[in-house]
């Protein structure tokens, strides 16, 4: 599904995060990045995204070069980017009023996908139930909670059918026990789609809930990729089980030692 | 959370305005200061006649003011909010430019673009443009890079990104602009019509009334200048209110 092949980045004059970095993910494999700040961890996922180029190398979705961003990759960032002006609703359709705008060209919007309004609006209707915030629909951003609003972030993505999720420190900012929710949630969906997805974390916990495969970054250069496979996921990540506790400690233990290599 | 002015504070604030007006009316009871009884029907006569046409001029001078300023300043607004390295370079200057009183410049532009409606125009036009580019521009800057990469990750481009996003964003600021500055462009038509024309409000209540002690008539001018600045006021707040939804709930 996704292919980075040989992959440089660096931001102007400073060393770089990624040098020579290739890394292959399957089709409906659910994959968390972990590493310590400023490792590159969001950079990784804004070059697949297509938002930022990269100085060497390529990436590939299905066989595809990314050079821009890709229609049918969804993104959901910790900042919920949701319009303060627009309803929920408004907001949930929003991928689909833009696609509208610019027909189907194959490069705003997915080529050969012709609008049809009804069937969008069915869409922003079932994600809005989905995501249980179908009462909330005409109410305005800044009169949600935090999670509700990652919550309508997530229904604005899912509403465009992407076949690749990226999501970037997607519910960093919550409280605990929304934050599980929301996990939960993207547990659920996963099961249910199995849509390839890509999720950005500073948290291990995190990591070890939302990813069958972590990629480990390490500050400084990143050449080899580190993925620590996590057999636990498929059944359902249980957080008193021994080896939960045994991987956390192991992944804790990875996440020190590439801080330590930090040059 | 801003407070919308509903019709019966309105009216309140209309009878409370003309009571006032009555009761100073009496106390000094001197020609200067003449009772609305007298004004008010002299005014609403006059409407329909000479003092209307000052009234329309003095109007149409104010609108393609804002609409000069508007169309000047929104963009350039948009474009230092989003651009910081021009903002950078460019902001120092504003800072200086945005406090100085424009009015001073009155002589040096009526040399520089003549004696025509065009120079107060420019005048007022200047006056509104500082203010909307800086209120634009900072609302602007607030627009989160995550917002626009989040907008650009559906598939904006840049023209929908100026649709859906900049455009929406910029409206609201524009009209918070306006409904500040209005009643200084009033004040500055005011003045700016005091010469040099034979048309407007400014004239009619200098040159035409109070030059030759009409006073009652000098009232109905004042009466049309006051009207137009609430007018003004009244309508930006009105399409505010369907615009920016958003900032009067809750």
């Amino acid at each position: 599904m996704i292919r980075l092949n040989r992959l440089s980045f660096a931001y102007g004059g400073r060393t770089p995060l990624f040098a020579d970095f290739s890394l292959v993910v399957g089709k409906g494999e659910a994959w968390t990045v972990i590493g310590p700040s400023g490792c590159g961890k969001s950079t990784l996922l804004f070059l697949i995204a297509g938002l930022t180029a990269a100085s060497g190398g390529e990436v590939s979705i299905n066989g595809e070069r990314v050079v821009r961003a890709r229609p049918s990759t969804g993104l959901v960032l910790q900042d919920h980017g949701l319009l303060p002006w627009a309803t929920v609703r408004d907001n949930t359709r929003l991928g689909l009023t833009i696609r509208r705008f610019y027909g189907p060209d194959g490069k705003h919007s997915p080529a050969g996908q012709g609008a049809d309004p009804a069937r969008g609006e069915k869409l922003v209707q079932y994600w809005l139930d989905w995501l249980g915030i179908a009462h909330l629909q005409e109410m305005y951003p800044a009169q949600l909670s935090r999670g509700q609003r990652q919550r309508a972030a997530l229904a604005r993505t899912l509403v465009l059918e992407p076949d690749l999720l990226l999501m970037d420190e997607p519910f960093s900012a919550l409280d605990a026990p929304i934050r599980e929710d929301l996990q939960k949630v993207m547990n659920a969906f996963h099961r249910e789609s199995g849509l390839t997805s890509l999720t950005v974390t500073h948290d291990i916990e995190e990591a070890m809930v939302l990813g069958e495969k972590i990629l480990v970054l390490a500050s400084g250069c990143n050449r080899q990729p580190l993925v620590v496979t996590n057999h636990l996921f498929a059944g359902g990540v249980r957080r008193e089980d021994d080896d939960y506790v045994r991987l956390c400690g192991r992944l804790r233990e990875l996440l020190s030692s590439t801080d330590g290599s930090r040059g | 959370m801003k407070k919308r002015p509903t019709m019966l504070s309105t009216l309140a604030g209309g009878v409370m305005f003309f009571l006032l007006w009555q009761l100073g009316a009496l106390c000094i009871d001197r020609p200067i200061l003449p009772s609305p009884l007298q004004v008010v029907p002299m005014f609403l006569q006059g409407m329909a006649g000479e003092l209307g046409l000052h009234f329309l001029a003095s109007a149409a001078r104010v609108l393609s003011a804002v609409a000069i300023a508007v169309v000047f300043a929104a963009p350039l607004g948009l474009a230092l909010g989003q651009m910081p390295r021009l903002d950078r370079l460019v902001g120092p200057l504003i800072a200086i430019l945005y406090p100085i009183p424009k009015i001073i410049f009155l002589p040096v532009i009526y040399v520089l673009l003549g004696i025509s409606d065009l120079s107060k125009v420019t005048l007022i036009a200047i006056i509104i443009f500082f203010q909307i580019l800086v209120v634009v521009r900072d609302e602007a800057s607030s627009l989160k890079p995550e917002l626009i990469l989040s907008v650009k990750s559906l598939g904006a481009g840049r023209r929908a990104l100026f649709r859906y996003v900049y455009l929406p964003a910029s409206l609201p600021a524009v009209l918070t602009a306006l409904r500040v500055s209005v009643g200084t462009a009033v004040a500055v038509l005011f003045i700016a019509e005091q010469s040099l024309t034979n048309y407007g409000l400014g004239y009619y209540i200098v040159v035409e009334t109070y030059q030759v002690l009409l006073y009652p008539e000098m009232y109905t001018g004042i009466m049309g200048m006051g009207l137009l600045g609430v007018l003004l006021y009244f309508a930006i707040n009105a399409i505010e209110l369907r615009v920016s939804r958003h900032l009067f709930v809750g």
